[in-house]
């Protein structure tokens, strides 16, 4: 079936091959392949978007229930070549070692501080969850959101 | 709805927050032929009073439910599972560990059921059946869960696990207390189905002030009824022991 939806603010049409997952259409199908496929179970967030305003893992969304959705992926959470406050933050910090997880984080981040623009450390901590760094690398990735959020509280 | 009910009946897979239908089609373990969405399926998100419809995910539930069941929320998966994972869909997995259970044994929620030819309403009791089996017919859609009337004033949540996030129980249970004194106690984890501490509840609720060798003899009872298994994730022994303690702890939370 042809499912019509909107990424990082394009119109796109996808042929979708019944019942994959949300991921497998992202990576697969359109290239884009910032979202991470690594557990397939929801348990380590690499593959997390934005869809119509709610944080998920892609792929626990079937492909074809997104008709008509609006979806954000770690492609489209900065603005043409300028980086989102996240990712810079998480450069300055040096929050990014093996780098398999930190597309999931800077969106599940992206998702935070778009609701919250000042987390405490334990909203962030909350809010990272469902996210699974391997590396361990918890401390730079916590102390580069820190930063976001005393800079965006000033 | 009407449309989603002839789905049913026709043998289409209800999809609601995916986190167990997806791990299952990810893992080639089903490729479902026809799949219908419930996720946009307004009638099943509404909830009014004690009625849940069983589209209403846990995120809502964390912020807008009762005590004893937004604690419950607030431990189940992630962020990223809690915003698309329902109440609905928990029920339907009916995992012998799901978080949701304990609340609606221990305050005797029960569980709406529609399908093309009527609606009923079955007693969680009757409801859980087995391990992942319900009283659920294949040509039904869960609809709801409704809870009383009046809930207990006291409620408390808690779970055993190994993390705080994305942890699946190794025993999880739901105190409540009443102004008049009456106490349940409802457990998660440690049978086929959600069970409660029927004799544990008896005891407790008989004493007005309870002592704290009432309080060891109420975690001696919940260890003793329930049936816990050893499995990858547990002995029987430690989540024997686990219940017990986890019970009295959630009892007095409920009595401060």
């Amino acid at each position: 079936m042809i499912v019509e939806f909107t990424i990082n603010g394009e119109q796109v049409s996808a042929h979708v091959s019944h019942p994959g997952s949300l991921l497998d259409l992202l990576r697969d199908d359109l290239g884009l392949s910032g979202s991470k496929d690594a557990c397939e179970q929801g348990e380590c967030g690499s593959c997390s978007v934005i869809l119509d305003g709610e944080l998920v893992c892609s792929c626990l969304v079937m492909a074809a229930d997104v008709a008509g959705s609006s979806l954000t992926t770690v492609e489209g959470v900065g603005s043409g070549d300028a980086l989102h406050p996240v990712q810079e933050a998480m450069q300055r910090a040096g929050a990014v070692q093996c780098g398999f997880c930190t597309p999931g984080i800077v969106v599940a981040a992206v998702d935070l501080f778009g609701r919250n623009p000042s987390p405490t450390p334990l909203d962030i901590r909350e809010a990272l969850a469902g996210n699974i760094c391997r590396c361990t690398g918890y401390g730079a990735i916590l102390r580069a959101l820190e930063l976001v959020a005393s800079e965006s509280g000033t | 709805m009407d449309e989603a009910l002839a789905g049913i009946s026709e043998g289409v897979t209800p999809l609601a927050g995916g986190t167990d239908l997806m791990v299952e089609v990810n893992f080639g373990q089903i490729s479902p032929e026809r799949v219908m969405g419930l996720r946009r399926l307004g009638e099943l998100k509404e909830w009014q009073g004690h009625r849940i419809g069983s589209g209403v995910t846990w995120r809502r539930i964390e912020r807008e439910g009762p005590p004893g069941l937004a604690e419950a929320a607030r431990t189940i998966g992630s962020p990223q599972i809690r915003n698309v994972g329902t109440i609905g869909g928990n029920l339907g997995t009916a995992s012998p560990a799901g978080d949701g259970h304990p609340f609606l044994a221990a305050v005797d929620a029960s569980v709406e059921l529609a399908s093309a030819t009527g609606t009923r309403t079955v007693p969680w009791s009757e409801f859980f059946v087995d391990v992942k089996r319900t009283a659920r017919r294949s040509d039904e859609l869960i609809t709801a869960v409704n809870l009383p009337e009046r809930l207990p004033g006291r409620q408390a949540f808690g779970k055993i696990g190994v993390r705080n996030a994305m942890v699946i129980a190794t025993v999880c249970a739901v105190v409540t207390r009443s102004e008049d004194g009456r106490v349940t106690v409802a457990l998660g984890s440690v049978a086929p189905t959600p069970i409660r501490a029927s004799g544990a509840e008896a005891m407790i609720s008989s004493t007005t002030r309870p002592t704290d060798a009432d309080l060891a003899e109420f975690q001696r009872l919940v260890s003793e009824e329930v049936r816990p298994i050893t499995d990858h994730r547990s002995t029987e022994e430690y989540r024997r022991h686990g219940a017990g303690i986890l019970a009295r702890r959630l009892l007095e939370r409920c009595l401060r």
